[in-house]
């Protein structure tokens, strides 16, 4: 790319934004005052890596004083991002976790973008679903589903294990935790991908308004009717039963529409991107990695320590924001109240100061589960360990089957600066 | 040394004698006790190493600390014997102490 590139984007308004883009440049060459690490082609094209490396050793609590996001601190460091999450009470999740601030014209709420106590009240009535117990329940469940998806894989062709692989297995746990009906269960990740998409000409939405629309119109309407018949139902194991009869959250859906949308959203695109995006990236960095995929070869039994691994090294939402209630002095730098700090995990979990040999993909670390991915402290993810299990699963399955995925063309990546994946990885199966 | 006392939930017993001065959360990990994953290492930060304290040892152990009852309080499967055992200090005092590991952990 040359010099002059410019990033164009159809913003929130409509209008094209121009700003200078980082992309193809040495990070060494552009001064740390310009630094704007939240343009989302860095990410698609996967050169952020340098950046992120400058700033952990030269200025790891960054000021960017403009960004299409406006102003934002960016922190880097594994132990910072951990300090930031265990301050709370100064650092808020409202208005909301991802760089992007809520839409003018659609502003829902959800419990990862609430303070206490509302967020643990919510959170409670729906964290027992993915809790381990229920979890040993639905393993038997999820194995029979990753061995008919691995079973129906076209040997001797070129696929895309992102559709038939990825896409096709998160989609299934997820119509189970809700108990969506199965037959339509394209709809729910087709309404993640609408809830995290950038807008623009090649995108499935291609405004926000559009977004707005599909979720207020079809996806809302659609969750409200399977909430109203549940709410007086058979206690159930399900998200939505769980949300519809517990005192917490049981009115939601008539009394507060837009917290009700917010939720649902959160807990379709908490379960949907993040694993997705695990299991795609599984697959390439075994292919990258040819000594590490002999040892998983040669002992099955690493598939326990190489799913965390997975986890770190994808780091499959690149942050998490938080908005300063207060001026706070931080490593130094003089945060003020109002301001957005930006979480960039895909840079902790790059932190030589907290990781060994962070750069490398290793299946068999010592402490594997030493990573930031999931977040720390009362907003950690509380699926870590429905998503380890989904790994853990197809990865037993595959090695039963496959002396090979081997991965045939280049990955095209997501164009996000918070979802950071996959949309396309050819492979070809290699039956043993 | 302080000897401690993992009771998983199925009953299973097992004790490990601990350094003073180190977490109960260390012991476990050190010792592969299987239910503390304490994937955060011990920063009050992740809520993996969730333990029941034994009614007995209640007073000798103490009530967890603020930063703690934060992070346990989102789990609806707290007890008032809950503590976080990357939190409880190993010293003379808690020679024999017992602890119970949930089932949801596993």
């Amino acid at each position: 790319m040359s010099e002059t590139t410019k990033t164009a984007e159809v913003n929130s308004s409509g209008a094209v934004d121009a700003r200078t883009s980082m992309v193809g440049k040495d990070p060494y060459d552009v001064p740390l005052v310009d630094y704007d690490v939240s343009q989302r082609e860095l990410f698609r094209s996967n050169t952020m890596w340098g950046f992120f490396e400058r700033l952990r050793k030269e200025d790891p609590v960054h000021y960017c004083k403009d960004s299409e996001f406006g102003p934002y601190w960016s922190v880097t460091k594994f132990d910072d991002i951990s300090a930031i999450e265990g301050n709370p009470g100064v650092f808020s999740s409202n208005p909301s976790i991802s760089i992007q601030d809520p839409l003018e014209n659609f502003k829902v709420s959800m419990f990862i973008a609430m303070d206490e106590p509302t967020h643990g009240n919510q959170r409670r009535t729906v964290q027992g679903a993915v809790a381990p117990r229920n979890l040993a329940n639905m393993e038997g469940l999820i194995r029979e589903r990753v061995c008919t998806i691995l079973d129906d894989l076209p040997v001797g062709e070129t696929f895309d294990w992102v559709e038939k692989v990825s896409v096709e297995l998160t989609t299934l746990m997820l119509a189970t935790l809700f108990d969506f009906p199965m037959e339509e269960r394209e709809k729910l990740t087709y309404w993640s991908d609408v809830a995290t998409a950038t807008p623009g000409p090649d995108s499935i939405i291609k405004t926000f308004d559009d977004r707005a629309r599909i979720l207020t119109q079809e996806c809302a309407p659609a969750f409200m009717k399977l909430w109203q018949e549940r709410a007086n139902g058979e206690p159930k194991f399900d998200l939505i039963s769980m949300m519809a009869q517990a005192e917490e959250t049981k009115n939601m859906a008539a009394e507060r529409p837009m917290e009700f949308i917010g939720n649902i959203m959160l807990l379709i695109v908490g379960g949907n991107d993040t694993t997705r995006n695990s299991i795609s990236g599984s697959v390439l960095f075994l292919n990258e990695n040819p000594a590490e995929y002999d040892k998983l070869l040669a002992n099955p039994e690493l598939v326990d320590t190489m799913v965390p691994e997975i986890i770190r090294y994808q780091t499959p939402l690149t942050h998490m924001r938080r908005t300063a209630n207060e001026d706070f002095t931080f490593q130094g730098k003089d945060i003020k109240k109002g301001d957005k700090v930006v979480m960039w995990y895909v840079s902790g979990n790059r932190d030589g100061d907290a990781i060994e040999n962070p750069d490398a993909f290793i299946i068999d670390r010592a402490r594997p589960r030493h990573h930031v991915s999931f977040g720390f402290g009362i907003h950690r993810c509380m699926g870590n360990r429905l998503a380890e299990m989904q790994l853990r699963v197809l990865w037993e399955e595959i090695l039963k089957r496959f002396k090979k995925i081997e991965v045939v063309g280049e990955p095209e990546r997501s164009y996000s600066n918070f979802v950071k994946g996959y949309t396309k990885l050819p492979v070809r199966v290699h039956p043993i | 040394m302080p000897k401690i006392t993992f009771i998983q939930h199925d009953g299973e017993e097992i004790a490990h004698e601990a350094e003073n001065g180190l977490s109960v959360m260390n012991i476990a990990v050190d010792n592969l006790v299987s239910g503390i994953d304490a994937d955060c290492g011990g920063e009050c930060n992740c809520a993996t190493c969730h333990v029941y304290v034994d009614e007995k040892w209640i007073e000798a152990v103490g009530q967890p600390h603020d930063a703690e009852e934060a992070i346990m309080s989102l789990n609806p499967d707290r007890k008032p014997t809950s503590r976080l055992c990357c939190q409880i200090k190993i010293k003379d005092e808690l020679d024999g102490l017992v602890v119970h590991l949930p089932e949801f952990q596993f």
